[in-house]
């Protein structure tokens, strides 16, 4: 246990957490967005397949890595529209809708690359960028500034996201409509472009975690997210639907498992309990919620459809 | 105002929206509508098992090989849900097909309700010791601590830091075996083995991270198995770590540092099962690759060099596993 103490795997379980915790996060931040506005969507894991699947994809034949970036990001805002349209125009069931596109995300992104790639072959993956006089901090450095770009857009969308909700007027809109749509609709606030809107902001995210987790791993295979996105839904109610909370779950979250593998590599979990140290974050997860459940109140209007008529 | 769902319009949405995913779901399927070649026997095959088809590893394995064979199988891949596996091999079976192998040893539980009810059908599984006491199952396994040890003997020549990290998915079948004979065959080199299971066979991420774990803790030469190390294989290319593979050949993955690949050739087995089906026996018996019986092949990268004298060692090894002289400890 000693060897987990030592500076050099204390900064490289850091520096884990941070990576494991960025693709969470921007995911959740968008969701949160999507959320505050009384939107649930539970097809943040589709959208990144697809968005993943669309930036590799493109980053194969290109070798384009913003390119990738850029196409990660379109796909996301399209499936933000198709969505948008689902549960705003159509006032469809928000959980019902999100499964549907986490399902069409699961199926069309593995149809797509065994048609259009068949065996997984690496891509080039981010770089590192060394952010200077920092990253030439003792330790610190290495931990917190030796990192791809999308890493730190991620950590910089934290400040960004709760300047826009608190600060702006679109973010107030958000907040209302998410609150009580009839009382902001009377008060001329278009809750259907405000929600619109909040849903193509998130899935836009959705679609920049899914480039920022397929070229950090500089590779594509079918379900690469692993049920990610819909632990990044469960972190926005764990963040209280406040864009610091939900990056102190999603860093909380790749901490505990960047830990849990960094003690199995230095064998101090033993096999037989691999399983169960395995299930670490999810539980802390669930523990926190519990604890939170009745504490911090979700949007009021949160899966309501709404329609003046 | 109360909001009013409008839900015919969202149902046909619904409808329309499902009906597109399970098309996609069917079309993932890739070849499903495609059993009819065959060259060595006139018998139809369907596969059923968790992966892609062309994971580099534990489905592409099976695929490979029922293709090598001369037989154009239905695959149904990507079934990671156990019902959904399930349904598959049912449907193959109410289809008429005559040999369905269900390759994962997750799916036995499901094969234990579905093959009693179609003993006319052949029902192959595996990776599994036994078939559970059902006449008309053969069941497979791969001895794949023999090739692990083979891996394990190669990869401690190559450490300079005498210590290798080895990437694991969940503790079940033929990873456990290969894990534990790599482990037994570089620890009789004197090198010292890490060994991270994951619990997951399928984040990458996860995977990805072990690996770099490994190397912060002194690895300098990776291996792993099932099909989430590709993440592991991504992190060994970036930082210029030989890497050993299992189950597939995994040197696409990276031309210039994957060693060797212990690869499955199924078809040796499913050969003698076919033989078997023939002849009017629809299961009941238990097949196990090994190296003696060319059911695992070491297969080496000609694009990593390595010196005569380790050539040489691992094989001797193969050929001391093949005449017992050496245990594996399987």
């Amino acid at each position: 246990m000693s060897e987990f103490f030592t500076l050099s795997v204390l900064v490289a379980t850091l520096a884990s957490g941070i990576r494991l915790a960025t693709p969470y996060l921007i995911a959740a931040l968008g969701e949160t967005i999507g959320q505050r506005s009384g939107v649930l969507n539970l097809g943040v894991d589709g959208v990144m397949l697809l968005s993943a699947f669309f930036a590799y994809w493109t980053v194969l034949e290109t070798k384009n890595l913003w390119l990738g970036v850029a196409v990660g990001i379109v796909v996301g805002f399209v499936m933000g529209i198709i969505y948008g349209i689902i549960t705003v125009f159509f006032h469809a069931t928000q959980g019902i809708s999100g499964i549907g596109i986490f399902l069409f995300g699961l199926g069309f992104s593995d149809l797509m690359f065994q048609k259009q790639v068949g065996t997984p072959r690496p891509i080039k993956q981010l770089p590192d960028v060394s952010i200077p006089l920092l990253a030439d901090i003792p330790h610190v450095g290495e931990a917190l500034f030796q990192h791809n770009l999308l890493i730190y857009v991620a950590f910089l969308l934290v400040p960004i996201v709760t300047f826009m909700l608190k600060r702006t007027t679109f973010g107030m809109n958000i907040s209302a409509v998410g609150e009580n749509p009839q009382a902001a609709d009377s008060l001329g606030v278009s809750v259907a472009q405000t929600r619109f809107t909040a849903i193509l902001i998130g899935n836009t995210m959705a679609g920049l975690a899914g480039a920022a987790l397929t070229l950090e791993l500089g590779i594509f295979q079918a379900n690469l997210t692993s049920g990610l996105g819909f632990i990044a839904v469960a972190l926005v109610y764990f963040g209280a639907w406040r864009p610091v909370g939900v990056m102190g779950g999603a860093l909380l979250y790749g901490l505990v498992g960047a830990t849990v593998v960094q003690l199995k590599a230095l064998q101090v979990i033993p096999r037989s309990v691999s399983d169960i140290a395995s299930m670490a974050p999810a539980l802390l997860t669930i523990a926190a919620l519990i604890v939170l459940a009745g504490r911090v109140k979700a949007p009021s209007a949160l899966t309501r459809p709404f329609s003046r008529h | 105002m109360k909001p009013k769902p409008n839900s015919r319009t969202f149902t046909r949405l619904l409808a329309v929206l499902l009906a597109f995913t399970f098309v996609v779901a069917a079309c993932g399927s890739d070849d499903a509508d495609s059993g009819d070649a065959t060259v060595d026997t006139d018998l139809t095959v369907a596969i059923v098992a968790p992966s892609a088809s062309e994971d580099l590893a534990f489905t592409q394995s099976m695929v490979d090989s029922v293709k090598a064979m001369g037989i154009t199988p239905q695959i149904t891949d990507g079934t990671f849900i156990v019902d959904d596996a399930a349904a598959a091999i049912r449907g193959y079976a109410e289809d008429g097909i005559n040999v369905v192998i269900a390759h994962g040893t997750q799916f036995g539980g499901s094969l234990a309700e579905i093959a009693p009810d179609f003993p006319d059908t052949t029902f192959i599984w595996g990776t599994a010791t036994d078939t559970q006491g059902l006449d008309n199952v053969f069941a497979y396994y791969p001895e794949a601590d023999q090739g692990g040890y083979v891996n394990g003997v190669v990869a401690a020549q190559l450490t300079q830091s005498g210590t290798i990290g080895v990437v694991g998915p969940v503790q079940a079948g033929d990873a456990v075996a290969y894990i534990d004979g790599f482990a037994a065959g570089a620890e009789s080199q004197g090198a010292t083995v890490n060994i991270t299971y994951t619990d997951s066979f399928s984040d990458v991420a996860l995977a990805a991270e072990a690996a770099q774990a490994h190397l912060t803790n002194g690895a300098d030469v990776l291996t792993g198995t099932a099909q989430m190390v590709v993440g592991a294989v991504g992190v060994a290319s970036e930082n210029d770590i030989p890497w050993f593979g299992t189950q597939a050949n995994q040197t696409p993955l990276d031309e210039g540092l994957v060693v060797a690949s212990q690869v499955y050739h199924w078809e040796v087995v499913l050969k003698e099962m076919f033989a078997l089906i023939e002849d009017g026996t629809k299961g009941g018996q238990t097949f196990a690759l090994t190296l003696e019986n060319d059911g695992l092949v070491i297969e080496f990268n000609d694009g990593y060099e390595l010196d005569g004298d380790t050539t040489k060692l691992a094989e001797d090894t193969i050929a001391g596993i093949i005449d017992g002289s050496i245990s594996t400890g399987g």
